[in-house]
């Protein structure tokens, strides 16, 4: 049993006056590795960007703690200060913000210290060849013109460089091809396997879950938690979908 | 590579130092020609600028201010100290400059910017210079760059009588009129032809005094197939009493030669800066601005370019910033009389708290112009509701054959994209700042290093008290 990293009880959030979320409980442990599957328009979604304090959200129950405290009411910069990592479906464009000097700017932002230009620009050159990123994205403003492909690796290679306690994907895979899939996968089992780091993967494929250990599987239909196994249960739903939890 | 591109902490004090008012003397405050004769004679004018102050004196008297702009009506040139200038003569070695002059420009970075290999410093402390000093391999080339009120008894009289506010006439408006009349201190530069000046030169001006306008005038000439980089930066100290900058820049680009003319101005809030600003281009020449627009209560800024010669080509790149209380009308005029002829005009604009910003883009092209080309491409950033920006593109193209074009987009920060860097860990100020310096890189990225790291500076200390 390991410790609880992110403890999330009763959660209830709404977008405008839309209710997404109803009452969710989710307790991520040290090192483990959560899948979420659902129909499209459960909430998935929703439960990333809550989990991360995207203001557009607005709880209205329940709590979130992560690494013992509660965070229901902290920003999205304190959440990812303390170790929480979003990486985005939709990654947005800053034309102007280069990959490197962001990435540079933030890993400064959460250690509150300098990092010395060469060390980083080594771990950066490390990260992209895992992700065989060709370096000139590095000086390219951030995600701006990439392709759909190149932002989900520049989400990986955050993630890799960042190196958080937590990284929630929001279908990380989706719209790669087999190859890009491949090179993902390769840069968040790095991240899990060598960094010990815990995932919440939220999915609609099993392509991405290939090689890695996954600890629970959880349904969310219409905003709900229906239903939490094991890693076969991904197995499960690839076989009968969601029929028998949509009644 | 070194670590600059990073930018720390931001101190506003270090542009707010005014020092203790020492001036030796003031003239007094409204302007007769018995003040225009006193400024003549303490210039030792030669008598061609003598008759041209006073003639420009009557103009100004002549002429009514401009209507069309932001409100001037904060202004009274009647209690505008014209002319105010230091206890010090001017001077070629950093160690005769007095003690606290030169800890003004310590805290500037101008010792700190030659020493990383700029040309040269013209910097203007009030109005005369007193810092001046053109490197040997420069000056070693032919170039002479150095202030243009010694130039004017020099071997190079001739040449600037020839050209010294012929592009901006005294008749050309109120303020071009009053600088005319009053102007004091500023740069003279002159590349021979074929000279490629490999590193830019640079010149730094600040108001000091109370009250005291600014009327520094920089005439620049590139020869034929001559390659120039000036810089001019600025930055000025508050004060409570209405300050005026009416300078003039006169730019010949001869044939096939380039010139690169890169501004920074930062004046204090309480500045109206009426400056004028000018280009004549020949065949094959290329003229290339770059230009940011901080500080000031109201401005009035439009270099103008003239695209005289065949074939010669201009770019304008600027960045304004308006925020509270400020009322900044800018953009660039472009002429094309030459055939086959180009001007692409890049601008983006910035405005918060209240802030007014205006671009104005004039072009006109010729009935000679044959062949020409134009682009005009503005895009406006709103950071809050109660911000205003407008844009007003004037055209007149007499030949058929040209091809022009205008495009402008006004937005907003997107509150996503403030989200996706703060999930990152970045505070929303920090990523709100990081938005707009990134918004403001077609400027950035033209600047040398060091004003680059300035401007960023600049934006994140104009964004910074934006949250709540």
């Amino acid at each position: 049993m390991s410790d609880v990293l992110l403890q999330v009880s009763g959660l209830s959030a709404r977008v405008e006056d839309k209710e997404i979320l109803h009452g969710v409980d989710l307790t991520i442990g040290s090192g483990e590795t959560h899948v979420l599957m659902g129909p499209n328009g459960a909430g998935k979604s929703t439960l990333g960007y809550v989990l991360m304090g995207n203001p557009r959200y607005e709880i209205t129950e329940g709590r979130i703690s992560f690494k013992g405290e509660d965070i229901t009411e902290e920003g999205a910069d304190k959440r990812a200060k303390a170790g929480m990592f979003l990486s985005f479906q939709e990654p947005l464009e800053v034309p102007g913000l280069t990959t490197e000097s962001f990435i540079r700017s933030a890993m400064e932002q959460k250690s509150g210290q300098r990092l010395k230009l060469m060390e980083f620009r080594k771990q950066l050159s490390a990260a992209m060849e895992v992700l065989q990123m060709d370096e000139a994205y590095a000086k390219r403003s951030l995600n701006t013109g990439f392709s759909g492909g190149e932002k989900k690796k520049a989400e990986i290679l955050q993630l890799m460089m960042l190196r958080p306690d937590l990284a929630i994907l929001d279908e990380t895979d989706s719209g790669l091809d087999v190859d890009a899939v491949r090179l993902v996968a390769k840069g968040i089992e790095e991240f899990q396997k060598e960094r010990g780091g815990s995932l919440l993967i939220i999915t609609h494929s099993t392509r991405i879950l290939d090689s890695l250990n996954v600890d629970k599987t959880h349904i969310m239909v219409n905003g709900r938690l229906v239903n939490s196994g094991d890693g076969s249960l991904v197995a499960e739903i690839n076989q009968g979908g969601y029929e028998k939890y949509m009644a | 590579m070194k670590e600059k591109s990073q930018v720390d902490d931001i101190n506003r004090s270090i542009y707010d130092i005014k020092n203790e008012n020492v001036d030796e003397y003031k003239l007094e405050s409204g302007l007769t020609p018995e003040i225009v004769e006193k400024i003549s004679s303490e210039k030792n004018d030669p008598e061609w600028m003598r008759a041209f102050r006073l003639k420009s004196l009557e103009i100004y008297n002549s002429m009514g201010i401009p209507d069309w702009g932001p409100s001037i009506d904060g202004l009274d040139m009647n209690n505008i100290v014209t002319y105010v200038r230091p206890n010090t003569k001017m001077s070629a070695k950093w160690s005769e400059v007095p003690e606290d002059i030169k800890d003004t420009f310590e805290r500037l970075g101008i010792p700190q910017a030659e020493r990383e290999s700029l040309a040269g410093v013209g910097a203007q402390f009030d109005s005369e210079l007193v810092y001046h000093n053109v490197k040997e391999e420069v000056a070693a080339q032919g170039v002479i760059y150095s202030d243009l009120e010694s130039a004017l008894h020099g071997p190079y009289a001739d040449m600037i009588k020839k050209h010294f506010m012929k592009l901006i006439t005294p008749q050309d408006h109120k303020f071009a009129a009053l600088h005319g009349a009053v102007w004091s201190g500023g740069s003279f530069v002159y590349v021979p032809p074929g000279v490629t000046v490999e590193i830019p030169l640079q010149s730094y001006f600040r108001l000091n005094a109370p009250g005291a306008g600014q009327f520094e005038h920089t005439l620049i000439i590139v020869d034929e197939g001559a390659n120039l980089h000036f810089i001019e930066g600025c930055s000025a100290p508050k004060y409570n009493v209405a300050n005026l900058h009416a300078g003039a820049v006169e730019l010949f680009v001869g044939k096939n030669a380039k010139l690169r003319y890169s501004t920074i101005e930062n004046w204090s809030k309480n500045m109206y800066n009426l400056n004028t600003k000018r280009a004549i281009v020949e065949e094959g020449g290329t003229m290339e601005w770059v230009s940011g627009s901080f500080g000031s209560h109201v401005s009035y800024l439009y270099p103008m370019t003239i695209l005289q010669g065949a074939d010669s080509h201009m770019e304008f790149t600027g960045i304004t910033f308006a925020g509270k209380g400020q009322n900044l009308d800018t953009g660039a005029k472009v002429v094309h009389t030459g055939e086959r002829t180009s001007s692409y005009i890049n601008t983006k604009s910035i405005s918060k708290d209240g802030g007014i910003s205006t671009f104005r883009s004039s072009v006109l092209i010729g009935k000679n112009a044959k062949k020409s080309k134009n682009a005009v491409s503005c895009q406006s950033l709103m950071l809050d509701d109660i911000s205003r920006s407008d844009t007003i593109p004037a055209m007149d193209i007499r030949t058929k054959d040209a091809d022009v074009g205008h495009e402008a987009k006004i937005g907003k920060v997107s509150d996503d994209a403030v989200f996706y860097l703060m999930s990152r860990g970045i505070s929303e100020e920090d990523a709100r700042a990081m938005i707009v310096s990134g918004f403001a890189d077609n400027v950035s990225k033209e600047l040398p290093l060091e004003y680059a790291v300035e401007m960023n500076n600049l934006i994140r200390l104009e964004m910074k008290g934006s949250i709540g």
